[in-house]
């Protein structure tokens, strides 16, 4: 990557990498802000361990922060780093398979002590000998920098060291042309209590800075420019998934005219959703911690019976225990939106890592015929819009529905163009609030289980005079929702359930190709995560003059009416998914189609490398890496004037 | 329990269209009625009134009320409730459980209910079996109980519900039983507590643990070992002839005859529903050598969950104008004018 300021990479990927107390997510999250701040497309992978406080030095204690940033439209966090930072032995052990060849290490020798060499299972100093030869190798004492700089301020030398993450974010604004106000401004904000704090972290990162300056001279260290990426006009802020999710529903409650009630249990990576709508009461939010996964979801089904949006958020295993309630929420038709953070499973399996292993569980996990409208995100700004569709359908069709994210999505970053709330078609709720039919002899009577064109049943809240009746997840007559088991009754209510869910098809856009033509020799089908990898697999290869397709799937269940008569345009449907192929196994079933897996359950996104290979395979033309030798270093991203920003 | 305009009812306003499906003879009819009996004499509005239960014999129970009523699933009727608490305060709401639903699938929701103190009228049926599914013994059966899962007799240890509320935080624990003509007092003195108060009605399975409480509940000739607690008075039993007075050396209660109706002179404790160790004590006391506590034992409010929030919820929504767009727009941004720009 050593490239003049003059010749302009369009896209650079750099990764830091350090022990889990260093701060490396800060300092990910900072050099986001400042990237975004200076115009550039990205998008962010953080990737950290389960334990908290991992012991020091050690090699599952290694957090890293991964960003991508360009002047183009940027769609994943890249495959392989052009800078990697590492703070420790242990980060560079670890991260260093990643890297590209010809990149950039940064290494802090202070901490390539014997101690922590021998904790990282190295025998000899790496940055000694020969063994970096395929990589630049910048290591310095960024340690002793540190104390150095922050000397003036009398910190003990822990405290001290802790700078260390601000000295290597100066350096890093200082290679790509960063302003250094904006993060100034912040360690003032986050120190105002401790203000000689943030004059030592301001002195860290000035001298990081500094350093980048002088150290220009000589060496492998140069100063990058990005350009800005041409996007849109507007108003735009960085965005993670968890707060775009959350603020969907405050949006979706507020379109559907309800107060959001909203129950939560603490569980890797969905917290983050209960902690910003935590801080939203006076948008009529209402957040309550439950004492389980269980009681949250009840809690939720509590809060729509009596009128509210209920609303509930989980990861794999909590959404396990939430099957018995969704189930009444089924049965009792009351709206609910349930939020699944997927990670890495079975049962505990990879809290902190991404899979989209949930598919299964999420529309069929449940005991009896229990139909559930299910959504999913391809992107932190993608998740507002179907955080509002989750509401939408959960009202207009009295019914729970599951919006899928994964643990990629809930933390990465990507910019954002902020919505126009009045752009959006409110779908107010409306509440019965007299008798809705007559009897025999004519008499108002109320139904509770009489249906709209919709199949949808009156949503009647309590305290609501003359309409007193019960509901319960006992089988219920048809109309009066009285006790039934009778025969006819269970098969008319459970084709009712069905066809209510089915019908939602009518209320969702058809099915599109987001690239390349609408029949041919290939598509590949994604849902979720997967989108941005996916997308630029499909357009290098269409690039390379491949016959290739790709068709993003948002509504998962039901899925879109046309979904079938497109797939069978395709001499070949592909199915790449973080998981043992559960999406295929649905395609295969609804439609007959001979759907193939691509899978990958490491707990990492997939790189455009693994997709572009699998394209080639199926369509039995060389890999990229057979014919032009290793991928060019900027390749990775391509202009995209045909996908706007979603 | 909430402040409403007092509704006139009769008992048979509170009565469904709908067939009781308990056994005959079952402890559940004399509930419901006594229930039916009390909710007119509370003025309470059918239309703001919520019955929420869970699953068993006992959860039947909203079926019958004419009443809003959500029959749930099995141990989280807590959770619902709070739920719908939290969403309308103004809901008076009474949850209906069992030994089975409320100590035993769903005794960790039982605790948080307790302790958060949600405003509700919890009315815990204990019949010391499993009903519906055919008289499995449950987490209150006396060891030794023979049933079809312990055909040798019962192994582990009751629970004791009301130790558990207390156990719990509960600032309101009472006890009554299916037949008592006391009933809807307790019934009453647990509406009126603003709060999570808990009632344990002992409730005759005559099916599957047939006149288990006849030492205490029997139609006639048990009233000796009934200890009805009555603020302010003192805790006689045995028709006067008996009390229960402090036993200091062991730090607890003790049985002490009462002669010529002369209780003070006995040493006769009064009852006082604020005591909470008191509480503890009565609630433990071994059946047998002790009389049955009765009526309320603890009554003593602290603030209720759901009011706190509503309080709360209500100064968020005067503090701020909650307009959307500024808050989409929230923290650092930046425009985009459509031509490159200089970062800022």
């Amino acid at each position: 990557m050593a490239s003049d300021k003059t010749t302009a990479p369009e896209a650079v990927v750099v990764r830091f990498a350090g022990d889990s107390g260093d701060g490396m997510q800060l300092t990910g999250g900072q050099f986001t802000l400042s990237t975004a701040l200076a115009g550039n497309d990205l998008a962010t992978f953080p990737d950290f361990p389960a334990e908290i406080r991992a012991p020091q030095g050690t090699l599952f204690g290694v957090s890293a922060f991964q960003i991508n940033f360009g002047s183009t439209a940027i769609e994943t966090a890249g495959d392989a780093p052009d800078v990697l930072v590492a703070m420790n032995p242990a980060a560079l052990k670890v991260n260093l398979a990643a890297l590209k060849p010809g990149g950039l290490i940064i290494a802090d020798t202070g901490e390539f002590t014997k101690r922590n060499l021998d904790k990282a299972k190295y025998d000899t100093n790496p940055l000694e000998g020969d063994g970096l030869a395929k990589w630049d190798v910048l290591a310095f004492d960024i340690s002793e920098l540190t104390l150095e700089a922050v000397k003036p301020f009398g910190l003990g030398k822990k405290e001290a060291l802790r700078c260390k993450n601000m000295w290597t974010l100066g350096l890093a604004l200082w290679m790509f042309d960063r302003p250094r106000a904006p993060i100034h401004d912040w360690l003032k904000a986050k120190f105002a209590k401790a203000p000689e704090l943030a004059e030592a972290n301001i002195a860290a990162l000035d001298a990081g800075h500094a350093y980048g300056e002088t150290a220009e001279i000589s060496g492998p260290l140069k100063q990058v420019h990005v350009d800005p990426v041409a996007s849109e006009p507007g108003l735009y802020r960085t965005i993670t998934g968890a707060e775009s999710i959350s603020l969907g529903l405050v949006a979706g409650a507020q379109l559907a005219e309800l107060p959001m009630f909203f129950g939560g249990y603490p569980i890797t990576p969905a917290s983050a959703i209960l902690h910003h709508l935590a801080r939203l009461k006076e948008y009529d939010v209402q957040t309550f911690q439950a004492e389980d996964e269980i009681a949250a979801i009840c809690s939720a089904i509590g809060a729509s019976y009596a009128g509210q949006l209920g609303v509930t958020s989980s990861s794999g295993p909590g959404i396990a225990l939430k099957g018995e309630a969704m189930g009444l929420a089924i049965m009792t038709e009351l709206p609910l939106v349930i939020v699944n953070s997927q990670r890495g499973g079975p049962s505990t399996g990879l809290p902190t890592k991404t899979e989209q292993s949930d598919l299964y569980q999420a529309v069929y996990g449940r005991n009896g015929d229990a139909p559930m409208p299910v959504i999913a995100a391809r992107s932190p700004a993608d998740a507002f819009e179907c955080a509002i569709e989750a509401c939408r359908i959960a009202v207009q069709y009295m019914t729970p529905v599951m919006l899928l994210t994964d643990g990629y999505i809930a933390n990465a970053a990507e910019p954002w163009k902020v919505p126009n709330p009045a752009d959006y078609e409110p779908f107010p709720a409306k509440f019965l609030t007299e008798k809705n039919a007559k009897n025999a002899e004519g008499e108002d009577e109320l139904l509770p289980f009489a249906r709209d064109e919709k199949g949808a049943r009156p949503w009647i809240k309590p305290g609501t005079p003359g309409l007193m009746h019960r509901i319960g997840g006992i089988e219920k007559a048809q109309g009066t929702g009285h006790i039934d088991y009778s025969p006819a009754n269970h098969q008319a209510m459970t084709d009712a359930r069905k066809d209510k869910v089915d019908g939602i098809a009518d209320s969702i856009p058809p099915q599109d190709v987001c690239l390349g033509n609408e029949s041919g020799k290939l598509v590949l089908v994604g849902w979720g995560s997967t989108y941005g990898p996916i997308h630029q697999a499909v357009r290098r290869a269409r690039k390379r003059g491949l016959d290739v397709s790709h068709v993003h799937v948002r509504n998962v269940w039901p899925l879109p009416k046309n979904l079938g008569d497109l797939l069978k345009g395709f001499d070949k449907v592909l199915v790449p998914e973080m998981n043992t192929g559960q999406f295929k196994t649905v395609l295969r079933d609804q439609y007959l189609v001979d759907a193939q897996p691509l899978t990958k359950t490491s707990g990492q996104p997939f790189a455009i490398a693994e997709i572009e290979d699998a394209i080639c395979d199926a369509l039995g033309e060389p890999r990229p890496s057979q014919i032009g030798g290793e991928v060019e270093v900027n390749d990775n991203q391509l202009p995209s004037p045909e996908a706007a920003n979603p | 329990m909430n402040d409403m305009t007092p509704v006139q009812t009769t008992l048979k306003d509170w009565e469904t269209d709908q067939e009781v499906r308990w056994c005959p003879g079952c402890g559940d009819y004399a509930i419901l009625k006594a229930v039916q009996r009390t909710l007119p004499q509370l003025n309470a509005d059918p239309a703001k009134t919520v019955f929420v239960s869970g699953i068993g014999c006992s959860s039947r129970f909203p079926y019958y009320v004419e009443s809003y009523g959500f029959h749930t699933i099995h141990g989280r009727a807590p959770a619902f409730v709070t739920g719908i608490k939290l969403a309308n305060p103004e809901l008076d709401v009474w949850m209906v459980t069992g030994d089975g639903d409320g100590m035993s699938i769903g005794g960790n929701h039982t605790m948080h209910i307790l302790r958060r103190n949600i405003d509700v009228q919890i009315l815990l049926f204990n019949n010391e079996i499993y009903g519906l599914t055919k008289g499995q013994y449950s987490p209150t059966s006396r060891q030794g109980t023979k049933s079809p899962s312990a055909p040798g007799g019962s192994i582990d240890r009751p629970a004791q519900p009301c130790a558990f509320a207390l156990g719990s935080g509960a600032r309101f624990v009472a006890r009554g039983f299916d037949v008592s003509k006391n009933l809807p007092d307790v019934l009453k003195a647990a509406h009126a507590h603003k709060g999570a108060a808990f009632v344990e009605i002992f409730q005759n399975c005559i099916v599957y643990n047939k006149d288990v409480f006849n030492d205490f509940a029997a139609p006639k000739g048990a009233e000796d070992q009934q200890l009805w607690l009555e603020d302010g008075q003192p805790m006689l039993f045995a028709k006067g002839t008996k009390g229960l007075a402090r036993d200091v050396e062991n730090m607890t209660l003790k049985v002490v005859d009462v002669a010529d109706g002369d209780w003070e002179a006995a040493g006769v404790m009064v009852h006082d529903v604020k005591n909470r160790t008191l509480a503890h004590m009565l609630v433990e006391l071994p059946f047998g050598p002790f009389p049955m506590a009765l009526g309320v034992i603890y009554d003593d409010p602290r603030p209720a969950y759901d009011a706190v929030v509503a309080e709360e919820m209500a100064k968020a929504r005067t503090a701020r104008a909650s307009n959307l767009g500024s808050l989409l727009a929230k923290g650092q941004t930046w425009t985009v004018d459509g031509t490159a720009q200089d970062p800022i």
